[in-house]
């Protein structure tokens, strides 16, 4: 990607846990090796360096404020590559969620007659504000994936990434389908890369990566019918981390 | 008047940094000293309105990337206790270890990433690799390690699978927890060795007190963190149903995170309120390793937190090896969670997370909803003390040169482990003179 010095890489976060900065910093022994190859030059939870331009930013969290658009927009311009990482950043994950509520019960909810004091919008992927080049899917996004968009990028080449259903990946690990086991599962909807991890730790998948790209929604509230459920409870629980990306 | 508005209007259009300190001093007299907190609100109490009880724990570990597992063990206990849900020996037994594992990982993050740096004079982790290498190797291993804990028995270090009301959807293999314990010897020594470097960077710690209530989980066979009654310094033990009354949250103009109250204008959770309300539950060794580090119960140098959750670490590590000693010898039960709600009604889950005192409240509906939330996070818990020990300390200071004051105030702010920071330097300080 730069022929001479090292790559500039910095980390951003907007609104969500820093659980995928945390994933970052729990790479623990890759990190010092990343480090000999780029130069980390933002990174604020870990530092407290500030720089003019990047050449790769990782940018986690949703746009929930104000303040978050004006941010996203500046470091857009800095950058010339910009990922979105993790749920909250590539479809609003689980930030999202307050978007089917009234946003003013929403806000009275929690701050009654002080609402006005913190403006607020419904919580938006990257995408919605800026160019995003990149997405690193996942509550959180899984350290395999991170390292690999990573160095692809650093190496000059396109990231490869999933783009079927994570029960591709689930039959590879010849789990028994949990929906046949009569527990709710996203699993048939839900982009692959994170190995079918919940339902091999006997959890059904909850739809973190967002649905993949050619999805047949009603088709698949349909199978969940026959399994029984009810389209108010399959539309429900698809919401769960998608709700930017439901299509009803 | 008309100056202290402009600050916060600066402060608010800043785009860089989640939490400001501001101060204002004139003429030699402190007018404002207070942590702005400008985090952007989630609302997690309205979204989790309409919700099932099985997805309650896992929205709630979403809170915090880093208190995740602790998000997740006090949203269990309240669904739990509001559906009459009952869960076996062996699954607090996992819950507990989960949470030693969780302690660990996150107070090694904060002694040795975060704060250490200010102790050696250093501007990050990353700068600190070259002098410090060993040191920063060794908080490498001893984080990996705790992180295992996570992924063996939850799943993922951040945000764990495996926890949900009734229990786990999967249950280690002896096999796996075998091998976590060798695992968990081997950090033995590194902490040691934290311990012994702590003792020599002691004198980096500023020499500030300010006495406060300490409020803390309590129960009378065991150093608190899963679970017991709360326990305040001032009034002693209260049900945790009386939370509410032990934290008072209200809304302050400077920060989106509410401020607590109990018996006084401020009080303290966390590593050093723990460790000044059960200090002689601890293990014989993180004792003798608190008497190494000249930490005295009470302490009220707040600065001290820091040294307490190196102190709990050394617990935890000790913990960990004895609920894994105590699965083994009673044989693991492949036991599926018994999910099936008894009765509807509220429940309130209370837990120690690294960071302080947590409690997750939920009222579900016969449909298995949830029809009211509230939760409340230590780090709210611990702003308004931090604003009142910064308007103690600012005054002592007050003659030391600009760039000293800034750094005791980062500091002290820092040792808080403030959950919005996870961050060396996010705060930026602004004096008027």
């Amino acid at each position: 990607m730069k022929k001479r010095g090292k790559i500039k890489v910095a980390f951003f976060d907007f609104t969500g846990c820093e659980g995928c900065q945390l994933n970052k910093l729990n790479l623990e022994n890759q990190l010092l090796d990343i480090l000999e190859h780029v130069d980390i030059v933002e990174f604020r939870e870990a530092m407290d360096d500030k720089a003019e331009f990047y050449d790769i930013a990782f940018v986690e969290g949703s746009i929930s404020t104000p303040e978050c658009v004006n941010r996203i927009n500046d470091i857009r311009r800095r950058s010339k590559v910009l990922v979105a990482i993790g749920a909250c950043a590539t479809n609003g994950g689980i930030n999202s969620l307050k978007n089917i509520h009234d946003i003013d019960e929403v806000r009275e909810t929690v701050y009654r007659e002080h609402k006005y004091l913190f403006p607020t919008l419904p919580a938006m992927p990257l995408h919605a504000i800026v160019k995003v080049d990149y997405k690193i899917y996942g509550c959180p996004m899984t350290q395999e994936e991170f390292l690999k968009v990573f160095k692809s990028l650093v190496m000059g080449k396109k990231p490869q990434q999933p783009d079927y259903a994570v029960c591709v990946e689930c039959k590879l690990k010849e789990n028994e389908c949990l929906l046949q086991r009569g527990i709710f599962c996203l699993g048939p909807v839900t982009r692959a890369g994170c190995g079918a991890r919940c339902p091999s730790f006997g959890q059904s998948c909850i739809g973190c990566r967002g649905f993949v790209s050619n999805i047949n929604q009603n088709a698949s509230i349909e199978v969940l019918k026959r399994y029984g459920y009810s389209v108010e409870e399959a539309v429900k629980r698809m919401n769960m981390f998608n709700v930017t990306e439901m299509k009803m | 008047m008309g100056v202290n508005l402009d600050i916060n209007v600066h402060h608010l259009t800043r785009v860089e940094g989640h939490g400001n300190i501001v101060v204002n001093v004139r003429e030699g007299r402190l007018e404002r000293a207070y942590l702005e907190i400008v985090e952007a609100p989630r609302y997690f109490e309205a979204i989790l309105k309409g919700r099932n009880y099985k997805e309650a724990a896992i929205i709630t570990s979403r809170i915090c990337g880093i208190c995740c597992l602790g998000h997740q063990m006090a949203s269990l206990k309240a669904t739990e206790e509001a559906l009459g849900i009952e869960v076996s020996e062996q699954t607090v037994l996992l819950r507990k270890l989960l949470t030693d594992g969780a302690t660990i990982q996150s107070h090694i993050l904060h002694a040795l990433f975060l704060a250490s740096p200010d102790f050696v004079g250093k501007s990050s982790v990353f700068a600190m690799i070259g002098e410090y290498k060993d040191v920063v190797a060794k908080a490498l291993k001893i984080k990996y390690v705790a992180n295992l804990v996570s992924e063996v028995v939850g799943g993922r270090a951040v945000h764990p699978i495996t926890p949900v009301p009734g229990g786990f959807t999967r249950i280690p293999e002896s096999g796996e927890l075998k091998a976590l314990r060798e695992k968990i010897q081997e950090i033995v020594p590194d902490l040691d060795f934290t311990v012994e470097l702590m003792r020599q960077l002691i004198d980096s710690i500023p020499n500030f007190e300010r006495e406060t209530e300490y409020i803390s989980l309590q129960c009378d066979d065991e150093y608190a963190l899963y679970d017991g009654d709360i326990y305040s310094s001032d009034i002693g033990r209260v049900p945790v149903e009386e939370y509410k009354r032990m934290t008072n949250e209200f809304v302050v103009p400077h920060s989106t995170s509410k401020h607590c109250r109990a018996n006084r204008e401020s009080y303290m959770v966390g590593a050093l309120a723990r460790f000044n309300n059960n200090h002689e539950k601890l293990s014989e060794k993180a004792q003798r390793a608190a008497e190494r580090m000249n930490l005295k119960a009470p302490c009220y140098n707040p600065y001290m937190n820091t040294i307490a959750q190196v102190v709990e670490c050394v617990h935890c590590a000790e913990d960990a090896i004895r609920i894994i000693d105590r699965l083994l010898n009673c044989g693991l039960k492949d036991e599926k969670p018994d999910q099936e709600p008894k009765k509807y009604g509220r429940g309130i889950g209370a837990t120690e997370v690294p960071r302080g005192i947590l409690y997750h409240d939920y009222i579900y509906d016969r449909k298995e909803q949830i029809i009211k939330a509230d939760c409340i996070i230590p780090t709210g818990q611990n702003l308004e003390n931090i604003d009142y020990d910064m308007r103690k300390l600012v005054p002592e200071i007050i003659d030391e040169p600009r760039e000293e004051i800034v750094k005791k105030l980062e500091m002290l702010v820092r040792a808080y482990d403030p959950c919005i920071s996870c961050s060396v330097h996010m705060l930026d300080v602004e004096f008027v003179e």
